[in-house]
């Protein structure tokens, strides 16, 4: 079939170039990021097709492609004419929302609709958002406080995830920090929203969060996830508003600096540790998740073959989280196997997306050969 | 000071200027200015016609300043004051407007009154000008050549035949370049050797060539035409004058280190030649390697020697040289692919870099010529990854220029050795030169697989029975569409060719600039392209930027061609646009001395004064806007000429709102 250079979605192509910017115009089709993509060790995923089709608009806006990107952003960082090909899908996702150009994947657009009712993916109540802690005497934000608590939707309400928020309370109410949590005051960074295309939405939870945070006083936020932590610091308004943001690993390698992390236990494991893309390649955080795992008394830490800046997504960022992962298309699965290959008896995790998607993709039998741990988890159990 | 007489010359520039000015507008507008008699416009006032309009104006008019609104000054002040010259004007009485690179160019709307702002700005200045006497100074009628690559080779020898007499400082023990490491060269696959052994025997023998190897340029100073060098030589060890190049020395001596010439892949003596056609045939021994300086021992060489030629005590020398122009041409390295670590350079066997397959195809290189694996036997299949570093944002954002065509030339070489199968892993084929499709094409006929793809990975770990025991190369080929991963047994690796190490010291050593890309910037990139910022000094060859050995060759003449035109005319006028202290109002604070970038200024302890030696001055205004007491005044950019301007350019603009 010839195609001709006339889209019947010139509107929907213009604002995707627009939103590509002038560095997608610089793609010189070398083809580095379909190299660079987790995905193509799983299946066809063609980026610098995409690429090429964005530039002479030629995009199809109903195939499965515009959905497949996990935003791990491995070929940004290596593309030689520095295209921000992450920002390219994202425009190409926020066209199909936007203007409905094309299908949005069912559980996607349930989701984005749960998050739009009541500020989790989940459509669960907001009263239920602090029942994670319910028994670990946590107190709600109060002016005194010097901590923020933020532990994010998906540690707030997964059973299986919340282990991550009630660790996390367990250690800071050990290393005896005063902290607080804003419970049904606060509602979903939006960070996959935005990344599925969703603007609109993000734009309102990025102010109904701000308005929360400024209401608090806090000055100090301490989050669980990657994405939160990453959003609040690049996407949010938040450093004109004095409040400064860390991620768990950093907080907790801060207490190990200052001598107030203290272990009384061992934990002899095989520890591998899974950098997450938006803690890793996005927010440049390496080190203070190792410097924290290898001071836990026990612990023996091994590398991944692919590590730091080479890590290899879980498969669930960029909305993934929220869609269907074929069997067959599960990067998690490529992730446990390196581990299992590298002797691992754990996966420390920082994410409570990488949980959510390691819990859901491995088989009970590699669950049984390699336990699944955050950081905070394995400190929790040190201490 | 006489009534001053104008003439306005206002160009079009073809459409360049007067597609955006109204340039009837602008000529009435600059008739009417005070001072200007006449104001005329045409097509292209740098032409022949152009600068007779001027001169007849000159003439027939009597105008004793000239205002020419055209392009920059740096493009054809020269030409026109050349002109005014040749009417008896005093040069220093021509005025440029630049309407064109700040006006016409870089303005949609408004470019029109912006013209009249500039024209009626260098009215106002022209009619403060005042003439200025050009002196000549004589030229030291010699060149110093710095890097004895091919580049230096030809530069070197060109200006010797004319009779020259000629420095030629190199660092290494023999000269030679990169060019001596390579084994055939594109696109006509000669061997390298061949055509440069005897170009550096030349130099080596040639009388009007001395020829300063394992040495250094420690110090320029001076000026265009009088420049003075110290060139610091490293100690031998080993004395020239009774060294008979007979080699039993580096045949005795025990000692043995990896050898730079062959990229690390072969070993040499403590005391060695890189290479054995050597120039000068003459060995150094190596301090850090020969036992003698560690243990004071051994000392086998000296015992074999027959003419005595070892000579443990030589010291370190410098040597002053005077030289009317020097040519820099020291070369390029290449990028160390190892922080790619996709590429597995240095962690995977058999991940090799171009220079090293060079040295390795070499009949004198470490493996005889012979192409072998790390296990000795012969590759089946071979990868050779283009741009390694090269066109990437995040290293060379450059295109390096030779890889093409010496990938190319690679297949060919391996098809000569081996029967292996070749894959081309490239971004763009760019074959541009004369001679260099017709190559692409041969290659093509020879049977090489081209896949178009940015390689993401070089990897051993394996994904089935036929990859076992290989490399893989992961890859898009973009021209199907598909992940590809292809088993090979060995990976050639072409690294962005780069500035040298040092580039930023040689730089400032003979005060030139370095471009974006390292490299030493030409004053103009198509019509000066081997003249430097610094008046005197040109650069040559890859020092540059990459490019092959006939573009090498190309640049060199042309820098021996400018070096010989300086020298040969026998003086050089020196700017007469420098700085002046007023005696009367120097306070001897010295501020202006530590300023000059050209040491140009000195201080007279007796009667306490700062004096300009106007030969040194480059009449950059440093010291004239530092000077506390106003002491200090630029020729031909005086106080008085420049708010001139100013308040010509601002006439018509509101007064700004005063900043507090
Ligand atoms: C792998 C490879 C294969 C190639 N194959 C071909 C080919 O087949 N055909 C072709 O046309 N081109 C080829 N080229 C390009 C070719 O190598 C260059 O065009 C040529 O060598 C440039 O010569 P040069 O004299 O400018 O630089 P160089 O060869 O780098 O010479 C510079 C010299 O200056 C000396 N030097 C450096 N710094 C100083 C200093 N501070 N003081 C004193 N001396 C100094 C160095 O020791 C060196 O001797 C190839 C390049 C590469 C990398
Ligand atoms: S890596 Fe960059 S330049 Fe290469 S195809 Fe992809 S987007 Fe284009
Ligand atoms: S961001 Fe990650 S998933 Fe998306 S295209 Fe790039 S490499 Fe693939």
């Amino acid at each position: 079939m010839v195609r001709q250079i006339i889209n019947p979605y010139k509107e929907a192509v213009d604002i995707v170039k627009e939103m590509g910017g002038e560095a997608l115009r610089l793609c010189y089709q070398c083809g580095l990021c379909t190299g660079a993509c987790p995905w193509n060790v799983l299946k066809s995923f063609p980026v610098r097709k995409l690429m090429h089709e964005a530039q002479l608009g030629l995009l199809d806006f109903e195939a499965e492609d515009m959905w497949a990107c996990v935003t791990c952003g491995n070929c940004v960082q290596q593309c030689p004419r520095g295209v921000e090909i992450i920002d390219v899908m994202r425009a190409m996702r926020r066209t199909i929302v936007a203007l409905g150009v094309g299908p949005v994947p069912d559980s996607l657009r349930v989701t984005m609709k749960n998050l739009a009712g009541t500020g989790n993916p989940w459509g669960e109540p907001t009263e239920k958002r602090a029942d994670w802690a319910q028994g670990l005497n946590v107190k709600p934000f109060s002016n005194g406080a010097q901590m923020l608590y933020f532990p994010c939707c998906t540690t707030a309400y997964d059973a299986s995830v919340s282990r991550i928020g009630k660790a996390t309370a367990t250690v800071l109410q050990k290393v005896g920090a005063s902290f607080g949590i804003l419970g049904s005051k606060e509602a979903c960074c939006g960070e996959s929203a935005r990344k599925a295309g969703d603007e609109e939405l993000f734009q309102r939870l990025v102010q109904e969060n701000t308005a929360a945070f400024a209401e608090s006083g806090a000055s100090t936020m301490v989050v669980s996830s990657p994405h939160c932590y990453y959003t609040f610091m690049n996407e949010y308004p938040i450093a004109q508003n004095g409040l400064q943001v860390l991620h768990s690993t950093q907080y907790l390698a801060g207490l190990l600096r200052e001598g107030k992390l203290k272990f009384s236990k061992e934990v002899k494991k095989r520890v591998a540790y899974h950098d997450p893309c938006y803690l890793g390649r996005h927010s440049g955080v390496y080190d203070e998740p190792r410097e924290v795992l290898s001071s836990i008394p026990g612990v023996e830490l091994i590398e991944l073959p692919n590590n730091r800046e080479n890590s290899i997504c879980c498969g669930g960022g960029g909305g993934n989280v929220w869609m269907e992962t074929k069997p067959g298309e599960r990067l998690a699965e490529v992730r446990a196997e390196q581990a299992l290959d590298v002797g691992a008896d754990v996966l420390a995790l920082a994410c409570p997306y990488c949980m959510l998607m390691f819990e859901g993709c491995l088989t009970q039998d590699v669950l049984d050969r390699l336990e699944l741990r955050d950081i905070t988890e394995l400190v929790a159990e040190a201490m | 000071m006489e009534e001053p007489k104008i003439g306005v010359f206002i160009c079009h520039c073809g459409t360049n200027i007067a597609g955006t000015v109204d340039i009837d507008e602008v000529r009435e507008f600059a008739a009417g200015l005070p001072g200007v008699v006449s104001a005329r416009d045409y097509k292209f006032t740098c032409s022949e016609p152009g600068q007779l309009q001027i001169k007849e104006d000159v003439k027939n008019l009597g105008l004793n300043r000239v205002v020419v609104a055209a392009c920059s000054p740096r493009m054809h002040e020269i030409t026109f004051r050349k002109a005014v010259a040749e009417v008896g004007l005093n040069p220093y009485l021509l005025q440029i407007a630049n309407i064109r690179e700040q006006d016409s160019w870089v303005h949609k709307n408004g470019s029109t009154e912006k013209a009249k702002a500039l024209i009626r700005a260098a009215v106002q200045r022209a009619n403060l000008l005042e003439s200025l006497e050009r002196r000549e100074v004589p030229v030291t009628p010699s060149v110093l050549v710095v890097g004895g690559g091919i580049a230096g080779i030809q530069a070197a020898l060109n200006i010797a035949n004319a009779n020259h007499k000629v420095y030629l400082v190199e660092r290494e023990p023999s000269i030679g370049g990169r060019m001596i490491q390579l084994d055939k060269t594109f696109p006509t696959l000669d061997c390298s050797s061949c055509i440069l052994t005897p170009k550096m025997a030349a130099v080596g023998s040639h009388p009007n060539i001395e020829l300063m190897t394992y040495s250094e340029v420690e110090d320029v100073s001076g000026y265009i035409g009088n420049f003075k060098v110290k060139v610091r030589k490293k100690p031998r060890y080993v004395d020239s004058e009774l060294c008979t190049g007979c080699g039993i020395c580096i045949e005795k001596c025990p000692w043995k280190t990896d050898s730079e010439f062959d990229m690390g892949l072969g070993k040499r003596k403590a005391v060695y030649t890189p290479f054995p056609q050597a120039v000068p045939n003459v060995p150094v021994i190596d301090p850090d390697v020969c036992v003698y300086f560690e243990k004071g021992t051994c000392r086998a060489c000296e015992k074999f020697c027959p003419p005595g030629a070892i000579a443990w005590d030589q010291k370190e020398e410098t040597v002053e040289l005077e030289v009317g122009a020097i040519i820099v041409a020291t070369g390029y390295d290449l990028l160390d692919p190892s922080p790619l670590t996709q590429y597995g350079y240095k962690r995977l066997d058999n991940v090799i870099t171009s220079l090293e397959f060079e040295r390795m195809c070499s009949a004198t290189g470490p493996t005889g010529g012979e192409l072998v694996l790390k296990d000795g036997s012969a590759p089946q299949s071979v990868a050779i990854i283009h741009c390694v570093g090269s066109r990437d944002k995040n290293y060379c954002e450059y295109c390096s220029r030779v890889c093409c065509m010496y990938a190319l030339k690679y297949s060919h070489l391996i098809g000569e050795k081996t029967d292996a199968d070749v894959y081309q892993l490239y971004i763009d084929m760019r074959c541009y030169g004369k001679g260099f499709e017709e190559f692409y094409k041969r290659l093509s006929d020879e049977g090489v697989n081209f896949v178009r793809g940015k390689v993401a990975q070089v990897t051993d770990q394996v994904a089935g029975e036929e990859e076992q025991g290989k490399l893989v190369v992961v890859t898009e080929d973009t021209l199907l569409g598909r992940m590809l991963r292809i088993p090979v047994d060995m990976v050639i690796l072409c690294p962005a060719m780069v500035a040298r190490a040092d580039a930023d010291e040689v730089a400032r050593r003979f005060l030139i600039n370095r471009g974006a890309d390292g490299f030493f910037l030409e004053r103009h990139p198509k019509l000066e392209p081997v003249a430097t910022a610094s008046d005197g000094v040109f650069v040559v060859g890859c020092a540059q930027g990459p490019k092959d050995i006939p573009d090498t060759v190309a640049q060199a003449s042309a820098g021996a061609a400018e070096a010989l035109s300086l020298i040969d005319r026998g003086t050089v006028e020196i700017e007469a646009a420098t700085a002046v202290v007023d005696e009367e109002m120097c306070s001897g604070c010295k501020i202006c001395l530590a300023l000059c970038p050209y040491n140009a200024i000195t201080f007279d302890e007796e009667k306490k004064l700062a004096n300009v030696n106007d030969i040194l001055c480059k009449g950059c205004g440093v010291c004239v806007a530092a000077c506390p007491s106003a002491a200090i005044t630029g020729r031909h950019f005086t106080d008085k000429q420049i708010f001139a301007e100013i308040d010509g350019l601002l006439a018509d603009v509101k007064p700004p709102l005063v900043a507090v």
